[in-house]
């Protein structure tokens, strides 16, 4: 395989500012979108994601990209925007958290996202592995409308989850236990200028708090002082956003699913629909409409294996314990610990994207009963 | 008790050997959620995959570490497969082979050997 320079410092990892508090905390390391993250701490998989459920975890999710993106104002700013995501972004209200999708010509999703409406400006949180591409991609559809995008590298991201998170939060900062689920807010926490949002990737109540990377692991051990408070990694990051029925890009969603087969509407405002005031304008619009027009061919679903054998990304599904074809495979799939059962999603044709609806998946060569079920898994715990 | 370069222990019990993961084994897999044992019957070449684990995180398979026939295999990991991380070296035990050439016992290590390799 031909290999040079510019491959070495390419394949170099990177780490995140917390880096050496989860060595100090026993972390088991591993590479992870260009990072080497945390993947389990001494307490292992399952009791983080049970602790998460029942108590508070603390993430770190530093490897996701944080932009900053400004222009003339928020509306300014906000009309460039929607031309590259199919979200109401004028119609945000400041203070307010938003989750959207960039979209590619052909109706696809280039990265799925969070976007705050921070008054003069726009806060964006993006998947570490589509970083580089969403920066070129922003810079490629914004400058020219006159707008500044700016990748915030100097501040890490964490997440605390978990039915504790607000009172352990509170602690710190007494106006955190006023927001609402998505509502984002400037608040010193230790001392540092943080960046609040109250949302996550658990299902759990929550928050995502940016932090000055020279403040971070201080705030960490100050939130992981609190008994309630452990720390967890990507494995049970995963475990939780599965059960939650959240979607992992580059997994349920990639430049091959349209916003609709993806089960997304919910994230596309009346605005932004057909018929709607600002309806289009923006990549692959005529596939996302015409999902709408005559529906999506096929559906992600969440999927219920019906014996104790966890069925993984990959895994094929069948209408027929003997049919010759796959109607579709599984998209996220492992064992999810709050139900005690395995737990997958997938994609299969609408007709059969029913809750109830028996499928058959192919493991080892055995064809093995699934049945369609609805999503999340596990009832969101948000403080609407 | 002979263990191989993949963490499997194997013990000999009359004319059969029984084989489980080792604790090292253990501990590197994380909450074990599944296992599917092969069946009973079986023949199996050295180096066949013979049993499936499930962690929370990912499938690893367990090879056939002899030649020979699956006599047993231990049902009860089936409904609890969290027995592999709290007794990997006792009660968590995968099957009973009986060998067809049991001179192979001998290409593997002794404990003092495994150690070396885990330590």
């Amino acid at each position: 395989m031909p290999h040079d320079a510019a491959d070495t410092a390419q394949n170099a990892l990177q780490t995140t500012p917390l880096y050496d508090l989860h060595l100090s905390l026993g972390a088991k390391m591993v590479p992870f979108a260009g990072y080497e993250m945390p993947v389990q701490y001494p307490m292992g998989v399952m009791g983080e994601h049970q602790h998460t459920r029942t108590q508070a975890g603390l993430f770190d999710v530093s490897h996701m990209g944080q932009v900053v993106l400004r222009g003339r104002d928020y509306a300014h700013v906000a009309q460039a925007l929607e031309t590259l995501i199919p979200q109401d972004v004028l119609g945000l209200a400041e203070g307010r958290q938003r989750y959207g999708f960039f979209t590619n010509p052909e109706g696809g999703i280039l990265d799925d996202l969070m976007f705050a409406n921070r008054g003069d400006h726009i806060f964006m949180v993006i998947n570490a592995a589509c970083k580089t591409a969403d920066l070129a991609h922003l810079r490629a559809g914004l400058e020219g409308q006159g707008i500044h995008v700016k990748d915030i590298t100097n501040r890490a991201l964490l997440a605390l989850q978990g039915p504790a998170a607000q009172a352990v939060l509170a602690q710190h900062h007494p106006d955190v236990a006023d927001m609402r689920f998505m509502d984002v807010l400037d608040v010193p926490l230790g001392g540092a200028e943080c960046w609040v949002s109250r949302s996550g990737y658990t299902g759990e109540d929550g928050f995502e708090i940016s932090v000055p990377a020279a403040a971070a692991i201080d705030l960490a051990k100050t939130l992981l002082a609190d008994d309630t408070v452990a720390p967890i990694g990507l494995g049970a990051r995963d475990s939780l956003r599965l059960e939650a029925g959240l979607c992992l890009y580059g997994h349920d969603i990639d430049t091959g699913t349209t916003p609709l087969q993806a089960a997304l509407g919910w994230a596309m405002q009346k605005a932004r629909k057909p018929g709607g005031a600002r309806a289009g304008g923006l990549p692959g619009a005529d596939t996302v409409f015409a999902d709408y027009a005559n529906g999506p061919a096929r559906l992600r679903v969440g999927l219920l294996p019906q014996t104790r054998a966890p069925m993984r990304e990959g895994t094929p599904l069948f209408d027929s314990e003997t049919a010759a074809d796959p109607i579709g495979q599984i998209t996220s799939g492992g064992f999810g610990p709050t139900l005690g059962a395995p737990v997958a999603m997938g994609y299969v044709p609408a007709a059969l994207a029913v809750p109830g609806q028996g499928l058959y998946a192919e493991l080892r060569g055995k064809r093995l009963p699934v049945t369609v079920a609805k999503l999340p898994f596990v009832p969101a715990n948000f403080k609407r | 008790m002979k263990y191989t370069q993949d963490h499997e222990w194997l013990r000999s019990e009359g004319d059969l050997v029984v084989v489980g993961i080792t604790q090292h084994a253990s501990d590197q897999l994380g909450d074990v959620v599944f296992v599917e044992l092969p069946d009973v019957g079986r023949a199996v070449a050295k180096g066949d995959d013979a049993v499936v684990i499930e962690s929370v995180k990912a499938a690893s398979d367990i090879l056939a570490p002899l030649d020979g026939e699956i006599v047993e295999v231990n049902e009860a990991l089936a409904d609890t497969p969290s027995q592999v991380n709290e007794d990997p070296m006792g009660a968590a035990w995968f099957f009973k082979i009986k060998p067809s050439d049991p001179s192979q016992m001998d290409e593997y290590m002794d404990e003092a050997a495994y150690r070396t390799i885990v330590d």
